[in-house]
């Protein structure tokens, strides 16, 4: 069975932010609220031009570990942020 | 180094102004992202997989150790402290805030730095050689043409909405670094037999998901003809390139379909309008720019002092830098340094505040403050004396940067890939990485010789895999990575642009396939001298191809 969560980059700052259950948006994604049909919510969302840009729904789903995972790497990525170390000083 | 005038700063500064508004009316939601994003990108912001991103010109590549610093604060100031340095001698920063990049392009116009242009349907930076001015086989310098092209291109209204993206690039060198035939506009200084200087210009080479060499348009320009000549082409293109279509917008495919006689026709038609107008260059200006790039006086140092000959008798590791990262200068006890930043396991390309500002500190202490960021993601000292080249080395060995792979299978082109990029299908970094630990070995990588390897997250072709003699495009199946494997491209005057070599590979088996590919031409090879590339041209793609099958 897949679900989906809504997400969108934040205005401000770029980052990558997930809409909540309470309507409001997470750079976490542990916060995302998933959606049996989530096409209401990117509706409600892509409202708010003065908070995020290009709101859409990524379809997930249950791994063995019983989290939510998005089914394509690309999805995967934007979810964990760069998969190389890319502060080579810090 | 040119200097801006008054004009320079007051273009830059009037921008600056004018971005930060459009940003303030965008944060207040008075326009909207579809008003905004053409006008973001004009000024080199672009939104990626998980942030803003803007990316900085560099003129023909060419840097003080001042702005490299400049560099290095706007990293640690409004970024995670690093940047990294593309193929179109530009560096890229991959965390600002939209919010703060007023402040960070008002910091780069203090140092005559700007992002216009390094975006958008209009000409982009002019690229050029990284030796310009100090190779010892240039038949000019080329940067006084690149600084005229910048200043004619730079805002020109009737180039801000072309169909597509215009990229320009100008060599001199007997030796082309700079790619040139692979760009919308490629242009070569030549010597005709009168012993005079001019410009053969090729249009309509290019990469990305029609990879095309430039065809000839034109043997010989004068010099005061140039500009009024590109010109000439950029209205028959911005005329006719297809608007209607996104993938067959750019003058590579208007050329294709006009052919290439038809499409000079209508250049000299157009041209005949522009000769002897206000477009061409007066002699008086030429020199004016020229003035700025008199070559430096360069104090007498000695050719092959002593210690350096016994340091590269002695030690290996210097050794092996030195016959790969120095070209010959134009000035006898000279030297021109290549610092790769390929470090083996490395992102190629990446680079930290904190090297930025140590290597300015060597371009002050070796190098007259001067720097040039290559097409290969690179940054070079374009003129450090014979004699200093051992402490320079000594200091790069502490900073991890001082690998002799300048040309070799680890000085590999790499573009962000899907660590980054929202366009991407599969990541380009952690392959270069894989790579570059497997071929970590420098006296495997300097007996493989001469090769270039460049990987593409996707058929944009960023990462110049179109032109690698072993090149890797990332491909989407069905969501998950894979990677095709392509052979025999050359950048160089030689151009010719890589042929597949069979079905795609997934991430577990690709580094192999390059592997098998490597050793193919080890065997195939007449001798060590026979580089890849020319071992490639004598056996044809077959015997690679029958390898790799084998090897599946
Ligand atoms: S080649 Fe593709 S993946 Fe790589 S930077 Fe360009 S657009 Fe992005």
């Amino acid at each position: 069975m897949s679900k989906t969560f809504v997400t969108a980059n934040r205005l401000t700052d770029g980052l990558v932010v997930f809409r909540t259950a309470d309507g409001a948006w997470s750079t976490a994604y542990a916060d995302a609220a998933l959606y049996d049909d989530s096409a209401a919510e990117v509706a409600a969302a892509s409202s708010e031009a003065t908070v995020v840009v290009g709101v859409y729904a990524v379809e997930v789903e249950q791994a063995e570990d019983g989290s939510w995972q998005p089914l394509t790497t690309r999805e995967r990525i934007r979810v964990l942020g760069p998969s190389i170390a890319y502060q080579r000083s810090a | 180094m040119y200097r801006y005038d008054e004009f320079d700063h007051a273009v830059v500064a009037a921008r600056v102004d004018e971005f930060s508004s459009q940003v303030a009316r965008r944060l207040s939601g008075e326009l909207t992202e579809e008003q905004f994003r053409p006008l973001r990108l004009m000024n080199g912001v672009y939104l990626q997989l998980h942030a803003y991103m803007l990316r900085v010109a560099i003129p023909y590549g060419q840097l003080s150790s001042r702005q490299l610093r400049m560099l290095a604060h706007i990293a640690r100031t409004y970024d995670k402290g690093y940047g990294h340095f593309t193929t179109r001698q530009n560096i890229q920063y991959n965390w600002p805030q939209l919010c703060d990049i007023p402040a960070a392009l008002a910091d780069l116009a203090s140092v005559e730095m700007h992002a216009i242009q390094t975006s958008g349907n209009c000409i982009r930076n002019t690229t050029s050689d990284p030796f310009a001015g100090v190779a010892a086989d240039e038949v000019t310098d080329p940067r006084p043409w690149a600084e005229i092209i910048r200043q004619w291109s730079t805002i020109h209204p009737e180039f801000t909405y072309l169909p597509r993206k215009f990229k320009i690039a100008i060599s001199a060198g007997e030796e082309d670094r700079a790619a040139v035939a692979f760009h919308d506009i490629g242009i070569r200084i030549v010597r005709n037999d009168a012993g005079e200087i001019g410009f053969k210009v090729l249009v309509g080479g290019g990469m990305g998901r029609t990879p095309r060499v430039g065809r000839v348009i034109t043997e010989f320009l004068n010099p005061t003809e140039l500009l009024g000549y590109l010109e000439s082409i950029l209205r028959v293109y911005n005329l006719h390139g297809r608007r209607d279509n996104k993938y067959k917008a750019r003058i590579k495919i208007l050329v294709d379909a006009l052919g290439i006689d038809e499409f000079r026709r209508q250049v000299e038609v157009e041209w005949a309008h522009l000769r002897g107008s206000e477009v061409e260059v007066p002699a008086s200006e030429i020199e004016r720019i020229h003035s700025y790039f008199v070559p430096r006086e360069l104090p007498a140092r000695p050719e092959a002092p002593a210690e350096f000959l016994a340091a590269r008798q002695q030690n290996a590791a210097f050794a092996r830098w030195v016959d790969a990262n120095i070209i010959n200068h134009r000035v006898p006890g000279y030297a021109g340094v290549t610092i790769t930043l390929k470090p083996a396991g490395g992102i190629p390309g990446d680079v930290t505040a904190d090297e930025m500002d140590a290597i300015a500190d060597l371009a002050d202490r070796f190098g007259f403050s001067e720097l040039r960021a290559t097409k290969d993601q690179n940054l070079v000292l374009p003129s450090v004396a014979q004699e200093d080249l051992l402490p320079l080395w000594q200091e790069l060995v502490s900073l991890s940067l001082a690998e002799g792979n300048h040309g070799l299978i680890n000085d590999m082109i790499t573009c962000p890939g899907l660590d980054y990029c929202a366009l991407a299908n599969a990541r380009s970094i952690p392959l270069a990485q894989e790579i570059s630990t497997r071929f970590a070995d420098l006296e495997r990588q300097a007996n493989i010789g001469p090769l270039t390897l460049n990987i593409s997250g996707c058929i944009n072709a960023c990462g110049h895999h179109h032109v690698a003699n072993i090149g890797i495009l990332g491909v989407d199946k069905h969501g998950d990575e894979a990677y095709q494997l392509v052979i025999g491209g050359d950048a160089r005057d030689s151009a010719a642009v890589a042929q597949i070599s069979g079905p795609g590979y997934s991430q577990e088996k690709i580094v192999d396939a390059v592997e098998t590919t490597v050793n193919t031409y080890l065997a195939q090879r007449t001798g060590a001298e026979e580089t890849f590339i020319e071992t490639f041209r004598r056996i044809g793609l077959a015997p690679f191809k029958e390898a790799l099958n084998a090897a599946r």
